[in-house]
C-alpha cells in the first residue's frame, strides 16, 4: 500500500549503525506506533551528527518514522535537549529553576559567563563550550548544579566550575 | 461509538436535559441552546481542551470542567453562571489575552472575532498584565491565508484541520510555553486544497484571507446565499457583498453536501468576477475588426447569423455548452438550438469517446447521496485525480478510507492522497487492460468486444486484491472520473465498470466532470437526450462530432474554447473556419476575438438566478446577488431575447424562476435509472506504442471563472504547462538534464517546461489540458513525440 506521505528509500537514510540503534528503539513500541520512537531517533542522530540537528536530519527522521515532518519539527522544538544550531564539543546546561535560584545558580551563570567570554545560548569561538541555560534537572538535592554531556555537576561554586572546566579536553 | 448509549437526565443551569450517556457537556448545552464559552472545540475537530475558556462548575467536583471535555452522566448538575464558573470564565480569558496585542482596529477578524465576542461576554475590562507581550513573526503560508501571529491564542484548531481534515499535516506548534508558535517551521505555501478553511476555523484573527484583507470591514457586508460553480458537490456558500461587488465568499453550512468545508477553489474563485478581461459591452466584428456596439445591434447582428442556420440545413448549426451554466441556460440553449431545427448541442466539451452504449445506459451522475460516500466499504476510482478534481468528494473518500474502507485508484500516474490507497498507475493505454484484468479476476463474464478484452488479462495479485475487496464489501462503489470522461476508450472503461460492478455487486457512479455536468443532461443539453434526459433519435452531433466536421454556424456559451474543448487546438481552427460564430461570454480574450463574429457579454455565477444539479442529484437554486459587471447580461436572458428574435415558440418567460419549472414539468418522473451497457463495437482506440498522454485539468484551470481568480492562480497548484515524465522515461527520450520540451502530437507542437516525476509510470506523459501552454496540441490522450526544446 502506497500511503500519503512521502515515500523515501529507508535505506539510503543514516549510516547503517545510527538505523540499527533507531530500529532497535522503533522495536520497542508496536508497529503501529513507530513514531513513539521519534525522541530516541532524535538523540541517535543528534548525537551522531555532532550534537545538532539540522532539518534536513529531522525530514530524514521523519521519513524514516512516515510521519509529517512538521510534527519531528514540533518534538525537536519542544525539548531543550535538541539542538537546532550547531554546539561546542561540551555543552554546559546550567539549571537555573527554583532550588537551583536560591541556591545561587545567578553566581554560576555569571562565572561562566565571565570565564568563557559568551552569554547564556551562545558558543565559545573555539567551538569547545556552550552555554545554556536549562529547566529543572531532576537534581535539586544538589542544587545548584549543571550537566555537561551525559554528567550531572552538583553542589557547584565558582571554585569547582573552574577545576571541572580545567578538566575538560 | 455505539448507537444505543443509554439516555440519562442532566441539570444545567436548572433545567433538565435528556442526552445520550458519554456525549460531551458542550455537545449537549449546545442542541439545548445554552451558550459556553469556547475556542479550542469545533465540532468537527477532535477535543484538545487546551484554552479552557468552556469551563463550568459541576456539582460535587471541586474545580470547574471544561464542557468540551467531560462526558455527561445521569444526574450531574452543572452551573455554566454560577459564581465559581464565572470567575474561571474571568481568569481564563484574562490570561488568554496577556499575550494577546488588542489590535483589534486593524485586524480583519474585528467584528466577526470569537474572540472579541467571548471577551466582551466573559472578559474584564481591565488586565493586570503589565509585562512585555511577547511579538511572533507571520509565516508566510502563500497566496491564500495571511498571518497575524501575535494574535494566536493556540488553540490548534487549524493545526487539526491540517490532521484531520485536509489530511495534510503542515502546520504544528513548535517551541515551549512561551516560545511556542503556530507555523511549518520550513517556510511554505500550504499545499492543500483546502487550505481556506483555515481561515474559518480560526477563531481570532491570526488567520484571514489574503485577498480580501483590508477590504472591507466585516459589518459593511451584506450576505447572500449562494452555491459553488464548479465541482459536482455544488458548496452551499455565502456571498459577502458591500456596494454591489462581492468581497469574499464563506461556506454555508449544510450537513449532507458540503458539510462546514468548502475548497479553496470555491472560496476563492469570485475574484475571477473581477477579472481585467471582463467583457463589458457587446462586440461585433467588422471586416476583422472589432467594435463596441448596443445590445440591440448586436443581437440583431447574431439572429442573423443564426437565422441563417434555420430551414434546410439546421443541422450545419451547433451549440457548445459549458457544463457550468445554469440548468435555466442549459435548457434554454437546447430549446433554441432544437427550435432552430438542430439536435447539435452538447455541454460533454472534454470527452472524446461518444461511441454508443446502448438505449439505456446508466444516468451519468454519484447514483447516491455524497454522504453516503463516507459509508463505503470499499471503493475503486476509475480516472480522478479525486483530491484535485472533487476536493469534497474526496474528503468523503478519505473519511471512509479513515474508518477503514478500502480504496483502489487506477490512474495514468499516481495522485497524492491524504489516506492509503492501493494505486494502479499506468499509462493511458493500459488502463482498459488493467481494469480488464480487475474484471477477470471477479469473474465478469462479457461478449463481444468487452469479453475479447476480458479473455487477453492477466489478473495479477493487486487486481485480485481489488476484485476480492470489492466481492466482500457490503456497500461497494465503483466510481469514473475526469479522467476516465476524457479517455479515447471511454465506452470501453464505462462497460467494464459496468459489468464489474455487476458481478461484485457494487454501486457504479460518476464523479460528474462540473458543477451542472448532472444538471446539464437533465436539463437536455446532450446530444441524443431531451429534457428529463429523454432519448431520441433525430439526427444529433456530439461536442467532438461537432468541432470534427466543422459545422456553419456555432453558438458557443461560457466557454474559452482553447481551454474547454477536449481538441484545443482542432476547436480553435474549426470554429475559426466557420462561417458565423455567436459567443455568449464573459470574457474578451483573443481567441474569441478570432473565432468569433458577435461577443454578447454574460453575467457569471453570483450575478444571474439559476439552478445547479449536483453529482447526487440536489437541485440547488441560487439568486444573483450583485447586478453584472459593465452591460452584461444574464445569459438565460440572452438566450430568451434570442428566442424571440428569431420567432421560436415559448421564449416568453419572466423569470428565471419559470423556466426551472417548465424544465421541471418535462422532468416528472425522471429517475435516474441503474441502466444497462449494451457495448456495440468497440475497438481499442488507445494503442501502447511510444509515449502516451495523459493530461488532466489541474484544479484551478477547470473552468473560465477559476482560471481568472488572481490569488489561486498563484499557488502551487496553479500551472500554465509542463511536461512530466519519470527518471526512466526522461532519460530514455534523452531528456535527462533537459529543462524545457519540444512536445509534437499529430501536426501540433509546442514547448514546455520538464518536470521529472516518479509518480507518472512507464510510457506516459503527463501533460495537463485546459492550461495555455498546451492549447496549441489536441486531445488530452494521445500519442507524443518528445524532443528537447
Ligand atoms: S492560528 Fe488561529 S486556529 Fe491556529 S492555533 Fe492560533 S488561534 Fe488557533
Ligand atoms: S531546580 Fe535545578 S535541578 Fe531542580
Ligand atoms: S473549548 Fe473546552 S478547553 Fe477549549
Amino acid at each position: 500500500m502506497s500511503s500519503a506521505l512521502q515515500e523515501r528509500d529507508k535505506d539510503g537514510l543514516f549510516s547503517p549503525e545510527v538505523r540499527e540503534e533507531i530500529d532497535a528503539w522503533i522495536a520497542k513500541y508496536p508497529p503501529e506506533w513507530k513514531q513513539s520512537a521519534v525522541m530516541a531517533a532524535l538523540r541517535i542522530v543528534q548525537d551522531a551528527n555532532g550534537g545538532w540537528l539540522t532539518t534536513e536530519l529531522m525530514n530524514d527522521v521523519a521519513a524514516y518514522l512516515d510521519m509529517p515532518p512538521i510534527a519531528v519539527y514540533e518534538v525537536a522544538t519542544f525539548y531543550s535537549m535538541y539542538e537546532l544550531k550547531p554546539v561546542g564539543r561540551h555543552k554546559i546546561c546550567v539549571c537555573t529553576n527554583v532550588s537551583c535560584m536560591i541556591n545561587g545558580s545567578d553566581k554560576i551563570v555569571e562565572h561562566l559567563e565571565k570565564r568563557l567570554g559568551i552569554r547564556l545560548g551562545e558558543t565559545t569561538e573555539d567551538g569547545k563550550f556552550t552555554l545554556k541555560e536549562v529547566e529543572c534537572l531532576g537534581a535539586c538535592g544538589g542544587a545548584p548544579m549543571f550537566q555537561i554531556g551525559k554528567q550531572y555537576y552538583e553542589n557547584l561554586t565558582p571554585e569547582i566550575v573552574d577545576s571541572i572546566l580545567d578538566g575538560l579536553e | 461509538m455505539s448507537e444505543d448509549r443509554a439516555t440519562v437526565t442532566i441539570e444545567v443551569d436548572g433545567r433538565e436535559i435528556q442526552a445520550k450517556a458519554g456525549d460531551m457537556l458542550i455537545n449537549v448545552t449546545d442542541a439545548a441552546g445554552i451558550p459556553i464559552p469556547r475556542f479550542c472545540y469545533h465540532k468537527k475537530l477532535s477535543v484538545a481542551a487546551n484554552c479552557r475558556m468552556c469551563l463550568v462548575e459541576v456539582e460535587n467536583v471541586p474545580k470547574p470542567l471544561p464542557a468540551c471535555a467531560t462526558p455527561v452522566n445521569d444526574g450531574m448538575k452543572v452551573y455554566t453562571r454560577s459564581p465559581k464558573a464565572i470567575a474561571a470564565q474571568k481568569g481564563t480569558m484574562e490570561f488568554l489575552l496577556i499575550n494577546h496585542p488588542l489590535d483589534c482596529p486593524i485586524c480583519d477578524q474585528g467584528g466577526e472575532c470569537e474572540l472579541q465576542d467571548v471577551a466582551m461576554g466573559y472578559g474584564g475590562d481591565v488586565s493586570r498584565f503589565v509585562e512585555a507581550k511577547r511579538v511572533v513573526p507571520n509565516p508566510d503560508l502563500g497566496p491564500l491565508v495571511s498571518t497575524d501571529m501575535t494574535r494566536c491564542i493556540h488553540c490548534t484548531r487549524c493545526v487539526r484541520f491540517g490532521a484531520e481534515i485536509a489530511g495534510i499535516r503542515e502546520l504544528g506548534a513548535t517551541g515551549r510555553g512561551e516560545h511556542m508558535r503556530i507555523g511549518t517551521y520550513v517556510e511554505h505555501a500550504l499545499n492543500s486544497e483546502l487550505s481556506g478553511n483555515i481561515i474559518d476555523v480560526c477563531p481570532v484573527g491570526a488567520l484571514t484571507s489574503k485577498p480580501f484583507r483590508f477590504r472591507a470591514r466585516a459589518w459593511e457586508l451584506t450576505q447572500f446565499d449562494g452555491i459553488a460553480p464548479h465541482d459536482a458537490v455544488g458548496a452551499n456558500i455565502h456571498l459577502h457583498v458591500q456596494n454591489g461587488k462581492v468581497m469574499r465568499v464563506v461556506p454555508k453550512e449544510n450537513e449532507a453536501i458540503n458539510e462546514t468545508w468548502i475548497s479553496d477553489r470555491d472560496r476563492f474563485s469570485y475574484e475571477g468576477l473581477y477579472s481585467s478581461d471582463r467583457l463589458m459591452q457587446p462586440m461585433l466584428k467588422d471586416n476583422g475588426a472589432w467594435r463596441e456596439v448596443e445590445w440591440e445591434e448586436a443581437l440583431e447582428a447574431a439572429v442573423n447569423g443564426l437565422r441563417a442556420a434555420m430551414g434546410s440545413d439546421s443541422a450545419q448549426f451547433g451549440t457548445l455548452i459549458a457544463p457550468t451554466s445554469t440548468v435555466e441556460e442549459l435548457y434554454l440553449a437546447q430549446k433554441l438550438t432544437r427550435g432552430l431545427g438542430s439536435g447539435n448541442i452538447d455541454h460533454r466539451l472534454r470527452q472524446t469517446d461518444f461511441r454508443s452504449l446502448g438505449d439505456h445506459p446508466p444516468f451519468p451522475w454519484l447514483n447516491g447521496a455524497i454522504a453516503d460516500l463516507e459509508d463505503v466499504d470499499a471503493a475503486l476510482v476509475i480516472g480522478s485525480h479525486t483530491r484535485k478534481e472533487q476536493p469534497l468528494l474526496a474528503h468523503r473518500l478519505r473519511k471512509a478510507a479513515l474508518k477503514g474502507a478500502y480504496v483502489a485508484l487506477l490512474n495514468p500516474f499516481e495522485v497524492p492522497l491524504s489516506h492509503d490507497a492501493e494505486q494502479i498507475a499506468v499509462s493511458p493505454a493500459s488502463m482498459v487492460a488493467e481494469l480488464a484484468a480487475i474484471a477477470k479476476a471477479a469473474g465478469v463474464k462479457a461478449t463481444g468486444d468487452l469479453k475479447k478484452r476480458i479473455d487477453g488479462a492477466k489478473p495479477d495479485d493487486r487486481h485480485k486484491a481489488i476484485a476480492q475487496r470489492l466481492r466482500d464489501a457490503g456497500h461497494g462503489r465503483i466510481l469514473l472520473g475526469n479522467l476516465a470522461a476524457a479517455h479515447p476508450d471511454y465506452v470501453l472503461l464505462q462497460a467494464l465498470a459496468s459489468e464489474l460492478a455487476q458481478t461484485v455487486g457494487a454501486g457504479l457512479g460518476y464523479l460528474p466532470v462540473a458543477a451542472n455536468s448532472v444538471g446539464a443532461a437533465i436539463a437536455g443539453a446532450e446530444a441524443g437526450r431531451l429534457p428529463g434526459w429523454k432519448r431520441t433519435d433525430a439526427a444529433a452531433l456530439d461536442a467532438g462530432a461537432m468541432l470534427e466536421k466543422g459545422l456553419r454556424t456555432y453558438l458557443i456559451a461560457g466557454i474559452d474554447p482553447e481551454l474547454d474543448c477536449a481538441n484545443p487546438a482542432g476547436a480553435v481552427a474549426t470554429l475559426a473556419g466557420a462561417e458565423c460564430v455567436v459567443a455568449l461570454t464573459a470574457y474578451r480574450t483573443p481567441t474569441l476575438e478570432q473565432v468569433a463574429d458577435v461577443m454578447l457579454p454574460m453575467a457569471l455565477f453570483a450575478e444571474t438566478s439559476g439552478t445547479y444539479v449536483n453529482g447526487e442529484g440536489t437541485w440547488q437554486g441560487a439568486r444573483g446577488v450583485v447586478a453584472p459587471v459593465g452591460k452584461a447580461r444574464p445569459a438565460w436572458k440572452i438566450l430568451r431575447v434570442l428566442g424571440n428574435l428569431l420567432g421560436l415558440e415559448g421564449f416568453d418567460y419572466e423569470s428565471a424562476d419559470a423556466v426551472r419549472s417548465e424544465l421541471e414539468a418535462e422532468c416528472e418522473g425522471f429517475e435516474p435509472a441503474a441502466g444497462e451497457i449494451e457495448l456495440g463495437d468497440a475497438a481499442l482506440m488507445l494503442q501502447n506504442d511510444g509515449l502516451v498522454r495523459a493530461g488532466d485539468v489541474p484544479i484551478y484551470a477547470a473552468d473560465t471563472l477559476v482560471r481568472r481568480a488572481g490569488a489561486l492562480q498563484h499557488t502551487p497548484d496553479a500551472t500554465t504547462g509542463f511536461v512530466s515524465l519519470n527518471p526512466t522515461e526522461a532519460a530514455r527520450a534523452g531528456l535527462a538534464d533537459a529543462r524545457e520540451v519540444r512536445v509534437t502530437q499529430g501536426e501540433n507542437s509546442v514547448t514546455l517546461p520538464l518536470e521529472i516525476d516518479p509518480a507518472v509510470p512507464d510510457g506516459c506523459v503527463r501533460i495537463p489540458a485546459g492550461v495555455p501552454g498546451s492549447a496549441g496540441l489536441g486531445v488530452p490522450f494521445g500519442a507524443v513525440g518528445l524532443e528537447k526544446g
